[in-house]
């Protein structure tokens, strides 16, 4: 369901305008960032926010009377808001802040799965899933005794769906795990029929949106999961603080994650009772200030459009899948451009991805070689790593060229 | 000299694509094998003992970068002929002289891992220390 009719366009040139990192040159070029699936870098609009908002608007949140805190505390609700808006959530009560995607996936594993969770239970997760939406699950799993179980891909790097009659035979489905692109290959995940499948076992549907949510429009509604989770850093916004949407139902019956100070109404020596949402689920001094940029960084990329920031990823993916193909040094991983997000992940032959990534350094690009934190997936595929290039609003063709490039350098060098 | 030749040195290519003591042995008294978490990179170390715990032979397979396999090859010509005891407390900046290149820190992980993995080895098999930066940690999650 690529986007390839966009209606709108985004013109990356002038975006780039937006992005200080790009002034800073290496040996005369600015740098070629191919790297945004890792974090995406900041526009003057984020940064100056931030700026701003410690100058003339900061003190904690929630806490005092005067002016200045109710500045604060609008700040981080109003970013509340945007986030609630920006997932299309029916309430902002719905909207917890955590630290990261990261958490906000822990938060549910926990406060869900220690109280919902017990032998004959099953887990069911991707092997196309982060660690961040993998390895909680496996370990809550071992903790409660409930089995844990995976969807394995097909040689695209595709789901296999042909498998959920025989997962379902095996117990009961109590939760599935998936994300809507896959951080490693860029896979598109059916993510809405999976949901419907879970409903079917009458398991919750947790959704990794971390690598989905700054490039296509995500609907929480639409998709009718019951949790999704992602964060600031990779839409242009600050690092330290990521958004769990849950359904209220879900939240309001479940135990809290974090406790003390914000998350109770009252405390007394023998009793405590907790805060309603979303407060219940935010002890501590929240990430006041990033919360705000996060929020910002909402308004900056739904200015540019989510459409368009679709329709700009794909055409880059198709170009840098064109130019790839032709060399037959080098071998892509995952899906058809059509079906796959701004990633893409290859290996060239013989050549180790970090020799790659450091020679490329030299030539002023910026790749990711590593597992991408998805080492099932690097098992299944028969690497240890891959080089993956990764895409965003101020992504440009001459990068791809520039890849390319550096990629027969590569070859010359150590090939 | 460029950045490629600085990094990239003869002797290092020389061993990454020619590795010295390629292939782990059998039967063997000592084994150990890891990774490097950061980019995957997995080295295996395998070592015979003779009179003692002089190590006579040793043999190593791995895949990663050239830097991890260049550097492990290296380590099993330094260290043979030498007592389990001595290179339990080898420094790493004996085999990083050897190695002599200028390494970030990210590339520093990868030229030590090998010698982290034999020592893991030489302690299973010998009680020698283990190499600080490994610990004793056996942390797992294991499911039903």
């Amino acid at each position: 369901m690529a986007a390839t009719t966009a209606t709108t366009r985004l013109d990356a040139h002038a975006l780039r305008a937006d992005f200080p990192f790009l002034e800073e040159l290496v040996n005369g070029l600015p740098m070629a960032y191919l790297d945004s699936a890792v974090s995406t870098q900041k526009p003057r609009q984020v940064l100056d926010a931030i700026s701003d908002f410690y100058k003339h608007s900061y003190t904690n949140a929630h806490r005092s009377v005067y002016r200045l805190a109710e500045r604060a505390t609008e700040g981080y609700e109003g970013a509340r808001r945007k986030v609630a808006a920006f997932v299309n959530a029916p309430s902002e009560r719905e909207v917890i802040f955590t630290r990261s995607a990261t958490e906000a996936l822990n938060l549910v594993a926990y406060a869900w799965g220690f109280d919902n969770l017990g032998p004959g239970d099953i887990v069911v997760v991707t092997e196309l899933e982060h660690h961040s939406n993998f390895v909680p699950w496996q370990y809550i799993a071992s903790r409660t005794g409930a089995s844990f179980r995976h969807i394995p891909i097909d040689d695209a790097g595709e789901l296999r769906l042909d498998v959920l009659d025989s997962l379902a035979s095996e117990g009961s489905v109590k939760v599935v795990a998936n994300n809507i692109v896959s951080n490693s290959l860029g896979t598109i995940n059916p993510v809405e029929k999976l949901t419907a499948w879970a409903h079917e076992q009458g398991a919750i549907m947790v959704v990794d949106a971390a690598q989905a949510a700054p490039h296509r429009s995500v609907d929480v509604q639409a998709l009718g999961c019951d949790f999704l989770a992602f964060s600031s850093h990779k839409l242009c916004g600050p690092s330290g603080v990521g958004a769990l949407w849950g359904r209220a139902e879900l939240l309001e019956a479940m135990s809290p994650f974090n406790l003390g100070g914000e998350m109770i109404r009252s405390v007394a020596l023998d009793k405590t009772t907790f805060n309603e949402l979303p407060y219940k689920f935010e002890a501590g001094t929240p990430a006041i200030a990033e919360a705000y940029g996060f929020g910002v960084a909402i308004d900056y990329i739904s200015e540019i459009g989510l459409d368009a920031i679709e329709a700009h990823e794909h055409e880059l993916v198709v170009y840098t899948m064109e130019r790839l193909a032709e060399l037959d040094f080098v071998r892509v991983f995952g899906p058809p451009a059509d079906r796959r997000a701004g990633i893409v992940s290859f290996e060239v032959a013989g050549i180790h991805p970090h020799d790659v990534a450091q020679i490329l350094d030299w030539e002023g690009i910026a790749v990711r070689a590593g597992h991408h934190c998805t080492q099932p997936l690097m098992t299944r595929l028969g690497v240890t790593a891959t080089t993956r290039a990764s895409f965003y609003v101020y992504s440009i063709p001459d990068e791809v060229d520039r890849l390319i490039a550096g990629l027969h350098k590569v070859k010359k060098s150590l090939g | 000299m460029s950045e490629f030749e600085q990094l990239y040195r003869e002797v290092i290519l020389d061993h990454y694509k020619s590795p010295r003591n390629h292939g782990l042995l059998e039967p063997h008294d000592a084994f150990a094998e890891g990774q490097n978490p950061l980019c995957g990179d997995e080295v295996a170390v395998s070592v015979r003992f003779g009179d003692g715990d002089v190590i006579e032979e040793v043999g190593f397979e791995g895949r990663g970068c050239a830097i991890s396999q260049a550097a492990t090859s290296m380590l099993t010509e330094i260290v043979k002929g030498r007592t389990a005891t001595e290179v339990a407390t080898m420094q790493k900046d004996e085999l990083l002289d050897e190695i002599g290149i200028p390494l970030t820190p990210v590339r520093l992980k990868c030229a030590i891992l090998g010698l982290g993995v034999l020592k893991v080895a030489l302690h299973r098999a010998k009680g020698t220390p283990l190499p600080e930066e490994w610990g004793t940690s056996s942390n797992e999650i294991s499911l039903s």
